[in-house]
């Protein structure tokens, strides 16, 4: 079995007569996104800097690879602090430093580089995180996300092999939240490090997370995929999930994932077993290219277009939607065999080729201000769904037979 | 039942009313503070000693140069006022003095020993920690409780080194030149008002001074000086640096009472500490 990266075993924190951490037990694996959630002030933070050591357990270990981090060497305990970096929750970042200097500190201070790989290395950060224009600006005169990315540059600039993020996008509008965490989701797969996040978005961290650790009550009480995370009978789930996953998602308006299986659930239920209904999956191709060109804000406004798109059009014939993954929409329409779904989604996707792909490419100009162009694909697929079937293997299913229905194509609009 | 004596309510002795408790409750607070204060003494002699070793780290001078830049350069005005208008008023006294004796020609001495052995190291030192000292406690205290302090140790720089030990360079290097400055404006403020106001001869008045500074009243001065700026950073530094340790306050308001913990600390140990490196000199 898989080592894991780091393990708290039996972990206990007090602070004075408050115990935060009861007998915590975790596993984070390596290249994984591991996502904290649970209620406020209930320690998340805590079990997150005990993994890079501004905390120790009052009791109970914290293993890296195996090894009791608080009986490292001094050698090797800076081995191991070289490999983690920290996004703070509120910032913390120099407020008398300007954004350059603040990204460009723990390499001016910490590594042995030459005054223009330095340069190199932050302003590539900077451009990466949307900067360029703030970078002689100091963090008082930039707006709450800008400062956001501030952080998440000097979290980077180091290439760390693990990076924590506590609550990342706290005070964030849905755009920037899910911006930031598109953000992150992309640097993970392209640097590969191993991501802990401390967060209250759900479900929008769901959308990017191999893992979520459950903390209520001082003690991790779930730890699985965030499909697992749904099977999981715990008052957890409803003090805690219900109660922070609103009814509809904040970024696109559609229903949230449990209210859309509710919904779903309750039309089911009303039907005979021979009747049958029609999903569809849409899908945004080309959104880290998207996120590339036009920057992750315009991709997430471009996602939040496509979902007001798709719920106007279906939410007219009795059809709900809602979002899937970080690209992937999913619309049911429980009034409609096959082949009246797909007419509908014929209306759609010529409607969508016309229009719809004017309306995302107005909101990208917007955003950008700029002449950057880049070519994307809408991709939707249908199946039938009948009420004892699993709506996942239905799912599946439209995904298999997905086609191109909608192209942005920059020729065409010059 | 069996009560065990560890659980008993502390005020519980108070009720009954041994007078056990009555009597030795003043002593054990006494008691408290003194351990207390025993405490920081060694928490802020082991916080210098530690900050003291980083001073010999790398990319250091940097730092060292903003911070001389920040506690001497910048008080170099404020010191040049208020030695003036000192040795002003030193002279505008000690004439009236000198004066019913018919020694006012000794007021060039009386002037210029008394800035360089005294006033000169003190009102320095004092004026800095007004300006710079204050400063540093709320600048410092203001990065550890938005967590800075926090950041860096995650980025693996140590605070001490990247915030506290070019301070004391800084400190150590600037003192004595402010309190050289010092003492030159005062005897030209003494001048100004001896000679100038009240029409002492000017060659007298420089003869004097002249004549009676020998170089170690200088050294001597420059001593003091160097000890005020170890104190004065070293007090300021670390109410700073703790600030969020105080029990009596959070946030905001412990910054504030931090930066005056720390003026009013560090007025109070320049001069305790003046009398006895004096007694040591003299």
């Amino acid at each position: 079995m898989e080592t894991p990266l780091i393990e708290f075993k039996d972990v206990t924190k007090r602070f004075g007569p408050r115990t935060i951490l009861d007998k915590v037990n975790l596993k984070i694996y390596e290249g994984q996104v591991s996502t904290i959630i649970g209620k406020s002030g209930t320690g998340k933070s805590v079990l997150l800097k005990h993994i890079i050591g501004l905390l120790s357990p009052d009791e109970g270990s914290v293993l890296f690879r195996g090894n009791h981090i608080g009986s490292l060497k001094k050698s090797e305990w800076d081995a191991y602090r070289v490999q983690v970096s920290y996004m703070f929750q509120n910032n913390a970042l120099f407020d008398s430093m300007t954004v350059y200097d603040n990204v460009a500190l723990p390499l001016q201070q910490t590594m042995n580089l030459s005054k223009s790989e330095i340069e190199r290395r932050v302003m590539a950060r900077i451009e990466q995180t949307e900067l360029s224009e703030a970078v002689y600006k100091y963090p008082s005169e930039l707006s709450g996300g800008m400062q956001k990315r501030v952080a998440l540059s000097r979290a980077l600039v180091t290439d760390p092999a693990i990076v924590l993020f506590d609550e990342p996008t706290t005070g964030q509008d849905p755009i920037r939240k899910n911006a930031i965490l598109a953000m992150i989701a992309e640097y993970q797969r392209k640097l590969g490090f191993t991501a802990i996040l401390v967060s209250h978005e759900i479900p929008d961290v769901f959308f990017i997370s191999n893992r979520i650790l459950a903390l209520y009550d001082g003690k991790i009480v779930f730890q699985g995929t965030p499909v697992e995370l749904d099977e999981l009978e715990h008052p957890f789930k409803d003090e805690v999930i219900q109660s922070l996953e609103g009814f509809q998602e904040e970024l696109t308006g559609l229903y949230s994932q449990r209210h859309f299986k509710v919904r779903y659930q309750a039309d089911l239920s009303r039907k005979r077993r021979d009747e049958t209904y029609a999903i569809v999956l849409f899908s945004l191709e080309d959104l880290e290219a998207i996120s590339n060109v036009l920057g992750h804000t315009t991709a997430q406004e471009i996602i939040k277009a496509m979902g007001a798109y798709i719920d106007k059009h279906f939410g007219a014939v009795g059809g709900f939607s809602t979002r899937h993954s970080i690209n992937e929409f999913v619309t049911v329409l429980p009034y409609s065999d096959l082949d009246e779904a797909g007419r509908i989604l014929e209306d759609f996707a010529k409607d969508f080729q016309d229009r719809g792909i004017r309306d995302i490419e107005s909101v990208a100009q917007k955003e950008t201000n700029s002449a950057e162009c880049i070519d994307f694909t809408i991709l939707a697929g249908l199946a039938q769904g009948k009420p004892f079937v699993e709506m996942e293997s239905i799912i599946e299913f439209a995904k298999f037979r997905q086609e191109e229905i909608a192209r942005f194509q920059c020729e065409l609009r010059r | 039942m069996t009560t065990n004596s560890h659980d008993q309510d502390p005020g519980e002795n108070e009720v009954t009313g041994q007078p056990g408790t009555f009597l030795t409750r003043p002593f054990a607070g006494l008691g408290r503070k003194v351990v207390s204060w025993v405490n920081h003494m060694g928490a802020a002699a082991i916080f210098l000693g530690k900050a003291c070793i980083m001073i010999f780290r790398p990319k250091q001078i940097p730092a060292i140069i903003q911070q001389i830049y920040y506690i001497g350069a910048k008080s170099i005005t404020i010191i040049m006022l208020v030695g003036f208008f000192t040795g002003m008023v030193l002279g505008l006294q000690s004439y009236h003095a000198l004066v019913k004796f018919g020694a006012q020609g000794a007021l060039g001495t009386l002037v210029a020993l008394s800035l360089v052995r005294e006033l000169g190291p003190v009102l320095t030192a004092i004026m800095i920690t007004a300006r710079a000292g204050s400063a540093m406690t709320a600048e410092i205290g203001i990065q550890r409780i938005s967590e800075q302090i926090d950041a860096l140790d995650t980025m693996r720089i140590d605070p001490l080194k990247f915030l506290i030990s070019p301070r004391i360079v800084a400190a150590i290097i600037s003192f004595p030149l402010l309190t050289a400055l010092f003492d030159l404006v005062g005897i030209l403020g003494g001048y100004v008002s001896g000679v100038v106001l009240l029409g002492i001869n000017a060659g007298t008045y420089f003869h004097r001074v002249q004549s009676s500074v020998e170089m170690k009243d200088v050294t001597d001065g420059f001593i003091k000086a160097l000890v005020f700026a170890v104190i004065v950073t070293t007090v300021c530094c670390y109410q700073g640096y703790f600030t969020h340790m105080r029990t009596d306050s959070y946030g905001a308001k412990s910054v504030s009472l931090s930066t005056t913990s720390a003026v009013v600390l560090s007025c109070v140990l320049i001069l305790v500490s003046d009398y006895i490196v004096t007694s040591f000199l003299i």
